[in-house]
């Protein structure tokens, strides 16, 4: 999944730690990503995935340890002409026109994408003279991808997205998404839907109380946890449901055990189970995950182990 | 003051320093203008503060160098005051925004988005200062030759660089809703003890000893220079050069200090 084409990671975050106040956000996180990388950052609300980004955006120095883009500090201005990152919706300035709005932010870079054709590739050449007060959700949010590809940026900060956007808004910047990714753009990717990471990511980083909990493939983080949710009537007809790490082998078990069952459906876990096994599982450390749950059970052991010494 | 050396070689260059400061005031400029309301209040409040204040007496407008006083008080007071609120405040709001730590992302340093401000808010106060002589002009004995006005115009703007510099300072270091009451804290004391609203020649001896001291008095007795020829006091022109690094120095502090909103 490493295209280590040309030398060293492209973003590069080594033993940081951050604090506001006494609130730890960070807690000596390290991570390290690769050129055309697409990572997901998943996490639930306050969990350190806004304050990492803005360390790699440069916006905030760490308390200690190293962040690096390209193997430069993001605060130095010069080391961010590698970056795009989209502005939330909410704040772009509303009296200036879309056209505007992206002719002052590809003036910053040395080579920007000429402004009709970054319009034409996020669909939204008609929209050039609007001010952008007058703009719908979606086609902020598209205007806002388009921003963070304004400089051809070689990574770029995608912080959640499509957030408020309809079915067919969200696939079609998924698309957008992709094309840049396939154009070889690194991306670092936050998001709340775990559907939108699912469908995006290749490898998935999963954060919470400013530690890294689990750092892998998607296939590998989905199998973590138990991979299969087995669910059948049992003989007084009510529903039973298992989470089981091997649906093959449960179902060998069942049927020689000779219980009778009817309707027998077995599904792969989701992202959202192996975040929720996850997260909860660092939460308070103790097993809150489904019983019957072998693979859940490891899964929690390694989250376990990442994290043993540094429980506050 | 904005570019640190980078620790190894740019993978590509930034662009010009000036060039990014043009790109700063044009979209600000923009930004301003696109809020009419905005600029017609900033170039009307210091015209109507003369016809109210300046014209109804006689003695002052009927006396050509009293007027003419009047009008370099007023003029400060109307840079000051544009200063002050639209840096102090303006920033703190603009910090506040979810654009500003996003504009913080792009490749450049905080010099061009600084340049942009103090430009833009030299334009405009340069557009409030045609209606307030304008009014000088027509209702009072105010004068000034060409070239004094011209002196005037240049002073008032070069006075003006302590007061932007503070309102950065303030704004850069406050929310906008304790930036607010900060700016008016600063800007009446500092505008009545520097005699812009009452001439100085009216002040006790020690208010006058005080006010030599502020900068605003030091901005005020420069610019009467320049538009009429009487002499400023010695320390004036060092007063104001030592109050502008001091401003420079905090703004710089708090723009280092500011990491976008504040937590705790």
């Amino acid at each position: 999944m490493n295209l280590h084409h040309d030398g060293g990671p492209v973003v590069s975050v080594d033993e940081v730690t951050r604090t506001f106040g006494d609130v730890v956000a960070l807690d000596h996180v390290s991570l390290e990503v690769g050129p055309g990388e697409l990572v997901g950052l998943l996490g639930p609300n306050g969990a350190g995935k806004s304050t990492l980004l803005s360390l790699v955006s440069g916006l905030r120095r760490p308390d200690s340890g190293t962040v690096r883009l390209l193997g430069q500090d993001p605060t130095h201005p010069v080391a961010r002409t590698t970056l795009g990152m989209t502005p939330q919706e909410t704040g772009l300035p509303a009296t200036l026109r879309v056209g505007e709005v992206v002719d002052f932010v590809g003036g910053h870079y040395p080579d920007p994408v000429p402004t009709p054709e970054l319009l034409e590739q996020f669909g939204i050449t008609e929209l050039a003279r609007r001010q952008t007060g007058s703009l719908s959700g979606g086609q902020k949010r598209r205007l806002a991808v388009a921003l963070a590809m304004a400089g051809r940026p070689q990574i770029v900060l995608l912080d959640e997205p499509t957030t408020g956007l309809d079915v067919a808004g969200r696939t079609a910047l998924w698309d957008a998404i992709r094309a840049c990714h396939q154009a070889g753009v690194t991306v670092l990717l936050t998001s709340h839907y775990l559907e939108e990471i699912q469908a995006l990511a290749e490898r998935v980083v999963v954060v919470d109380h400013g530690r890294v909990l689990a750092d892998d493939t998607l296939a590998a983080i989905l199998e973590r946890v138990g991979a299969s949710r087995v669910s059948y009537s049992g003989p007084d007809g009510a529903r039973q449901e298992h989470v089981v790490s091997d649906s093959d082998q449960f179902v060998r078990d069942l049927v020689r055990s000779g219980t009778e069952f009817t309707g027998l459906e077995i599904r792969h876990a989701s992202l959202e189970e192996a975040f929720t096994a996850l997260t909860a599982g660092a939460a308070d450390g103790e097993g809150r995950e489904t019983r019957h749950a072998p693979g859940a059970e490891s899964g929690r052991a390694r989250a376990g182990l990442t994290t043993e010494g540094v429980n506050r | 003051m904005t570019t640190s050396t980078p620790p190894r070689s740019a993978v590509q260059a930034m662009r010009p320093f000036w060039e990014l400061s043009w790109l700063h005031l044009k979209y600000q400029f923009l930004e301003t203008v696109r809020i009419p309301i905005a600029v017609f209040g900033n170039m009307f409040f210091p015209a109507l503060s003369m016809a109210f204040f300046v014209v109804p007496q006689a003695e002052v407008a009927g006396n050509p160098q009293w007027a003419t006083m009047a009008v370099a008080g007023l003029g400060l007071f109307a840079v000051c005051s544009a200063s002050l609120f639209t840096y102090g405040l303006g920033v703190a709001e603009d910090r506040q925004l979810p654009f500003y730590p996003y504009l913080r992302s792009l490749p450049t340093g905080p010099g061009p988005q600084m340049v942009g401000r103090v430009l833009n808010g030299g334009i405009f106060a340069l557009f409030g200062l045609i209606p307030l002589i304008l009014v000088a002009v027509l209702f009072t004995e105010a004068t000034a030759t060409l070239p004094q006005l011209v002196a005037g115009i240049g002073t008032i703007l070069a006075v003006s660089v302590p007061f932007v510099l503070l309102g950065l300072g303030v704004g850069y270091a406050l929310p906008a809703k304790a930036a607010l009451p900060v700016v008016q804290l600063i800007l009446f004391p500092l505008a009545f003890a520097g005699g812009l609203f009452l001439p100085p020649q009216m002040f006790p001896g020690w208010l006058d000893a005080l006010s030599m001291a502020t900068p605003t008095r030091a901005g005020r007795d420069l610019l009467v220079q320049a538009l009429t020829g009487v002499e400023a006091y010695s320390l004036a022109l060092p007063l104001l050069v030592g109050w502008t690094a001091l401003f420079a120095a905090l703004t710089a502090w708090s723009y280092r200090r500011d990491e976008g909103r504040r937590f705790r």
